[in-house]
C-alpha cells in the first residue's frame, strides 16, 4: 500500500520527463521507423543538447536561445551523419557512431573540459531555466511546469509532424523509407531526402536534450549513453499500447504514450530498490525481449505446424 | 526523342567476372517509335535501358533524350524525363502507403516538390478518372495502402504513374514477366493503349516473340552486348516467329538449346 503511494505520487514526474523524453523517441521514429536507418548519432546529440543548454545558461545566457541553438546545433549533427552516410558511402551505422565519437570531445569542449554543470546556482545568482521562467510566469509550480510544457511540446511536436509528412517533401521522404528505387524512378532524390531526415530527427533529439538537462538542472557528457536504446524501448512500447498498423496520428501520439510507460516502469522499479547503475542493462533487456518476441511466436508456430504434419503420416503408418 | 552513340557498359571490369554488357551500341529512337526488344539472357536489354534510365552510368559513349545531352546525369534528374516499369512489380511502388499517395508522388515527377499539401481533393477525383479505364475497382480504394493489390493491380498502378506525367521515353523492362499469363495480356494491352492514346515513345523489353511482334511499330534483337537486328514499318508487320529464330539461329550458328527466348 505503501509502495502503490510513493508510485502514484510518482507518476507526474515520470509523465513529465516521459513527455520530454518523447521528443528524442519521435526523432529515432523518424529515422528507425520512417527513413529505415538506424541512426546513432542521437546519442551523442541527446548529450549535445544537454551540454550546451548547460554550459550557456549557467554562463548567464536566455534559456529559450540556449535551447533554440541546441535544436540548430543538432541539426547540423544529423548533416554531418547524413553527409557521411549519402555522399561518402560509409555504412550508416557506422556514420553515426562517428559522429557520436566526435560529439563526446566536442561537448567536452563545449562544457570547457569539465564532464558536467549543474544549472542551479551561477555566482551569487540563481540560474533561471526555460521552465523557471514559465513557472514565474504562470505562477505555476515547478511540477505543474514541466506536465504542461510537456503536454504542449508534445502536442506541438505530434501536429508539426503530422503536417510535415503529408507534404509533398513530408510524403517523399517516407517514401525513400519504403521504396529507394521506385522515389529515383519518380524524380526524387533519395540522398536529399536522407539527410534532410536526419536533420530533422537530430534536431528534435537536441531539443529533448536540452529540456531534459533544464529539468534535471545539470547537463553531463555522458547523457546520451543509450539514448537510442531508449528511443526504441518507447517505440515499442507504444506499438504493443496502441497497434503496428494505425495510423500515422495515432503512432505519433502511441511514441510519446510509450516514452510515459518507459519512464513510470523505471520509477516503479527503482522504488522496488533496484540499483540504478543497472537500469541500462534493464532497457536492453526490454528492448531484446520486445525485438524477439514476434521471433520466438513464428518459430512455436512453425513447431506446432510441423509436428502436425508429421503426426498425419505416422497415423497413417 | 532517344539517341544512344557507341555506348559501352562492362560490369566487374578487371575481375574475373568481368562481363561485357553493351558493346558500341547505337540507336536513334523517333518519336512515337514503341520498340519492342528480344534476345536472350546477358543480351544487354535491361542494361541498355538502365543506362538510359541512369540507374548506372556508361563506360563511355553518349546518350541524348529529347535533345538534351543526358549522360552525365543522375537518375533522379532524367526521371522528369523518362518513365519506367520494372519487372519486379515491388520496385515500382511504395507498398506502406496508399494508392493516392503513390499517384500523388508520380504527379510530381519533374516538379519541384515543397511544403504544400502532398495530396489534394482535386487531384483524388483526377486519380479516380485515371483509374477508371483500368477496371481495376481501385478508383474505390484510393485509401488503400498498395501492399494489399495483387502483383497485377500493382503493375498496372506503376504503369499509370509512369504515364501520369507525360515521360519523353516509357522504359518497360519485361513489365509482365511476373504475372501469370491472364493478368500478363491484360497489362500488356493496357500498356498499348496507354502508349497510343499518349502518342508515347515507349522501349519494351519482352522474352515473349509473340508479344513483340504483335505490339510495337519496330523490333530490335540483342545478343552479347550488342545490336543484331533492327526491323520497323512493313517489315515488322510481316515479320513472323519463324523469322526471328532463324535470324537468331544465323547470327549466333548454334541451334537453339535451353535459351529463355524459346518462350514463344
Amino acid at each position: 500500500m505503501e509502495l502503490l503511494s510513493s508510485i502514484l505520487k510518482n507518476l507526474p514526474d515520470a509523465a513529465a520527463l516521459g513527455l520530454v523524453w518523447g521528443i528524442m523517441a519521435i526523432g529515432v521514429y523518424i529515422t528507425f521507423k520512417i527513413l529505415d536507418i538506424p541512426d546513432m548519432t542521437v546519442d551523442g546529440t541527446f548529450a549535445l543538447g544537454g551540454c550546451l543548454v548547460a554550459a550557456t545558461v549557467s554562463a548567464g545566457w536566455n534559456p529559450v536561445a540556449s535551447t533554440l541553438l541546441s535544436i540548430l546545433c543538432g541539426m547540423a549533427a544529423g548533416l554531418v551523419t547524413g553527409i557521411l552516410h549519402t555522399k561518402l558511402k560509409i555504412p550508416a551505422i557506422l556514420a553515426g557512431i562517428l559522429t557520436m565519437l566526435a560529439l563526446y570531445s566536442t561537448n567536452l569542449m563545449i562544457m570547457g573540459g569539465k564532464s558536467n554543470i549543474g544549472l542551479s546556482q551561477f555566482g551569487e545568482q540563481k540560474v533561471d531555466t526555460i521552465l523557471d521562467s514559465i513557472s514565474a510566469i504562470f505562477g505555476m509550480s515547478a511540477k505543474t511546469t514541466n506536465i504542461v510544457l510537456g503536454v504542449v511540446i508534445a502536442a506541438l511536436m505530434i501536429l508539426i509532424l503530422y503536417w510535415f509528412f503529408g507534404t509533398e517533401l513530408g510524403s517523399l521522404i517516407r517514401a525513400t523509407g519504403i521504396n529507394e528505387a521506385m522515389v529515383r524512378a519518380q524524380g526524387g532524390n533519395t540522398e536529399g531526402m536522407k539527410i534532410i531526415g536526419l536533420i530533422i530527427a537530430n534536431g528534435f533529439v537536441a531539443l529533448s536534450g536540452a529540456l531534459v538537462a533544464q529539468i534535471q538542472r545539470y547537463g553531463d557528457v555522458g547523457m546520451g549513453t543509450g539514448t537510442i536504446v531508449i528511443g526504441l524501448a518507447s517505440i515499442i512500447i507504444g506499438e504493443v499500447l496502441l497497434g503496428k498498423k494505425s495510423s500515422f496520428k495515432v503512432r505519433l501520439i502511441s511514441v510519446f504514450l510509450g516514452s510515459i510507460i518507459y519512464r513510470v516502469i523505471i520509477a516503479v522499479v527503482l522504488l522496488l530498490g533496484f540499483n540504478p547503475n543497472n537500469l541500462k542493462l534493464l532497457t536492453a533487456l526490454l528492448v531484446v525481449i520486445a525485438l524477439s518476441i514476434p521471433v520466438a511466436r513464428e518459430y512455436m508456430m512453425e513447431k506446432k505446424r510441423m509436428k502436425a504434419n508429421l503426426k498425419k503420416y505416422e497415423e497413417a503408418e | 526523342m532517344l539517341v544512344l552513340k557507341d555506348v559501352c557498359k562492362t560490369f566487374n571490369k578487371g575481375s574475373a567476372n568481368e562481363k561485357v554488357a553493351l558493346r558500341d551500341v547505337s540507336l536513334t529512337v523517333k518519336e512515337g517509335e514503341f520498340i519492342t526488344v528480344i534476345g536472350g539472357n546477358g543480351a544487354g536489354k535491361s542494361t541498355m535501358l538502365n543506362v538510359i534510365s541512369g540507374s548506372f552510368p556508361v563506360d563511355s559513349g553518349m546518350i541524348k533524350i529529347g535533345g538534351e545531352n543526358v549522360t552525365a546525369q543522375s537518375e533522379h534528374v532524367r526521371a522528369k524525363r523518362v518513365g519506367r516499369v520494372f519487372q519486379d512489380p515491388m520496385r515500382g511502388t511504395a507498398g506502406d502507403m496508399w494508392i493516392e499517395e503513390n499517384l500523388a508522388i508520380a504527379w510530381r515527377r519533374g516538379k519541384r516538390r515543397g511544403l504544400k499539401w502532398g495530396v489534394t481533393k482535386e487531384e483524388r477525383e483526377m486519380y479516380k478518372k485515371m483509374l477508371k479505364p483500368f477496371d481495376l475497382g481501385l478508383e474505390d480504394r484510393l485509401s488503400t495502402k498498395v501492399s494489399l493489390l495483387s502483383g497485377g493491380q500493382r503493375q498496372a498502378l506503376t504503369l499509370l504513374m509512369a504515364t501520369a506525367q507525360k515521360p519523353d521515353l516509357l522504359l518497360l523492362d519485361e513489365h509482365t514477366a511476373a504475372l501469370d499469363p491472364k493478368t500478363a495480356a491484360k497489362v500488356l494491352a493496357m500498356t498499348d493503349e496507354l502508349i497510343k492514346e499518349q502518342g508515347l515513345t515507349a522501349i519494351m523489353i519482352t522474352h515473349n516473340m509473340k508479344d513483340a511482334i504483335k505490339y510495337g511499330n519496330r523490333l530490335i534483337m540483342m545478343m552479347d552486348g550488342r545490336i543484331i537486328y533492327d526491323v520497323s514499318g512493313e517489315e515488322k508487320q510481316k515479320l513472323q516467329v519463324s523469322d526471328l529464330l532463324k535470324k537468331f539461329e544465323t547470327s549466333t550458328g548454334e541451334e537453339f538449346a535451353n535459351d529463355r527466348m524459346l518462350l514463344i
